[in-house]
């Protein structure tokens, strides 16, 4: 059965798809779906030949910013954003991680300055490896995947 | 139209060019170090953390050059301690100063400042992040003695781990093919992100535990740090090596002629007092030193 069936078609609004499932409950409250008064159907746990294991949530009438979409990026990098029109998909996007990541995570090292001064905070990804960030104040790098956001 | 502000934040956002020709104008300034140059600016020196030495070197500076120094020396009767934001007091200073020095306990402290700010910012420290004027003045040291850059062995001893002025010279002296040898304890020894730069970028290094008379025989510089007691997660393992990373002047008879010892100072025992008469030692002529580097950065960074 096509997996995209077992959850419901939505007429307006955001499918993110390929969220890994560890990450889905992150995802929601980051884009703060929990507080929408709009559809919102979430499929968890679903079959995926890419990934083993996938989620994915439809949200009615809902579209994203660029800037939310980076804050998206940083907690799950890669994954697939449809807009929808009128049941049509209209625009198909991966979300990727910016070069420049502003205002979204909080920096590890207690003695930045971006931590004792009301200030945004600024990572830039690390050119070798993908899934370590360095803070543009302090210089200290972190692991992707184990970050706090702001 | 404004000119670009020339901030000078980081050691490593300068090139081989920047750094001789700074080095070229410090060699000016220390033929003559008195000049009118800065006539009619102010230089604000801010510092939100205690340091006697390098502030009295840049207000010496500033006014070597004839300009006028305002600022504070003792954060504790700064508007900070009242809870007033690093931005607000640049904001306000700058509205005074045509460029500031500022010296911070937090890091990344300069970058911002100098993000926000209209006037240049020279960083004089910030936590343990970056030193600038530091590694230029050991720049212009090791230029001073060895009449070059280029090509020399230039041996690192003692802290490693956390020792910022090491790092910043490593990452300064990748312009000039050094080869570098690292003397530490396995605790302290040279950070991994550092070997795997030098590895990357095709810059030798050699690391020892052991400091005795054979190993430094080859140097042309010899850096020494202190190894600090409080560095240890292991008491036992610093009570073995507290000892070993001291230089005596027993140890310098088979240096090379052209050898000379550096330390950013201050030292504690790390450098015996017998060393001090031995011609190899150059650590007060290098705080020296520092008065004309920091002339040559206060001029660059006002376009000067």
């Amino acid at each position: 059965m096509n997996q995209e069936l077992m959850v419901a078609a939505i007429e307006n609004g955001t499918v993110i798809d390929h969220i890994p499932s560890n990450k889905l409950f992150e995802v929601i409250s980051l884009l703060g779906l929990q507080d929408l008064k709009s559809t919102v159907m979430i499929g968890y746990n679903l079959v995926s030949q890419k990934m083993g294991n996938k989620s994915l949530v439809k949200i009615a009438d809902r579209y994203f910013s660029d800037a939310e979409l980076d804050r998206l990026a940083v907690v799950a990098p890669n994954v697939n954003l449809s807009i929808i029109k009128d049941f049509n998909v209209v625009e198909k996007r991966q979300v990727r991680l910016p070069k420049d990541i502003v205002g979204v995570v909080k920096c590890g090292n207690p003695k930045c300055i971006t931590n004792n001064e009301p200030m945004k905070t600024r990572f830039h990804v690390s050119e070798k490896n993908n899934d370590v960030i360095c803070c543009h104040y302090c210089s200290r790098e972190q692991v992707l995947d184990k970050v706090k956001l702001v | 139209m404004m000119s670009e502000k020339r901030s000078l934040v980081s050691i490593n956002t300068l090139s081989r060019e920047k750094i001789l020709q700074l080095i070229q104008r410090a060699e000016e300034f220390e033929m003559n170090p008195n000049s009118k140059i800065l006539d009619g600016k102010i230089v604000a020196t801010l510092f939100f953390e205690p340091s006697t030495r390098t502030r009295l070197s840049f207000e010496t500076a500033a006014n070597r050059l004839g300009a006028k120094v305002i600022g504070f020396a003792d954060p504790k009767i700064t508007s900070g301690t009242k809870g007033e934001t690093l931005k607000d007091t640049i904001m306000m200073v700058q509205n005074y100063a045509d460029v500031i020095v500022m010296r911070h306990y937090l890091e990344g402290a300069a970058l911002y400042a100098s993000e926000v700010a209209k006037v240049p910012i020279i960083n004089a420290g910030d936590g343990a992040n970056q030193h600038p004027t530091q590694t230029m003045l050991d720049l212009y040291s090791i230029y001073k003695t060895q009449g070059t850059l280029d090509n020399l062995n230039v041996f690192l001893v003692g802290d490693l781990k956390y020792g910022r002025t090491v790092h910043s010279l490593l990452m300064a002296l990748r312009h000039f093919n050094p080869t570098f040898h690292f003397i530490a304890p396995k605790e302290l020894a040279m950070p991994e992100e550092y070997k795997a730069y030098c590895r990357e970028h095709g810059i030798k290094y050699v690391e020892y535990e052991e400091f005795n008379e054979d190993v430094i025989a080859e140097a042309d510089i010899l850096y020494m740090t202190r190894v600090q007691r409080e560095r240890f997660t292991d008491l036992m393992e610093y009570e073995r090596v507290k000892d070993v990373y001291i230089l005596k002047a027993s140890m310098l008879g088979k240096a090379r002629e052209n050898m000379k010892i550096l330390h950013p100072l201050p030292r504690v025992n790390e450098i015996a007092y017998d060393v001090d008469d031995d011609p190899h030692a150059y650590y007060f002529q290098q705080a020296q030193n520092g008065l004309y580097a920091r002339e040559a950065i206060i001029c660059d960074v006002l376009n000067m």
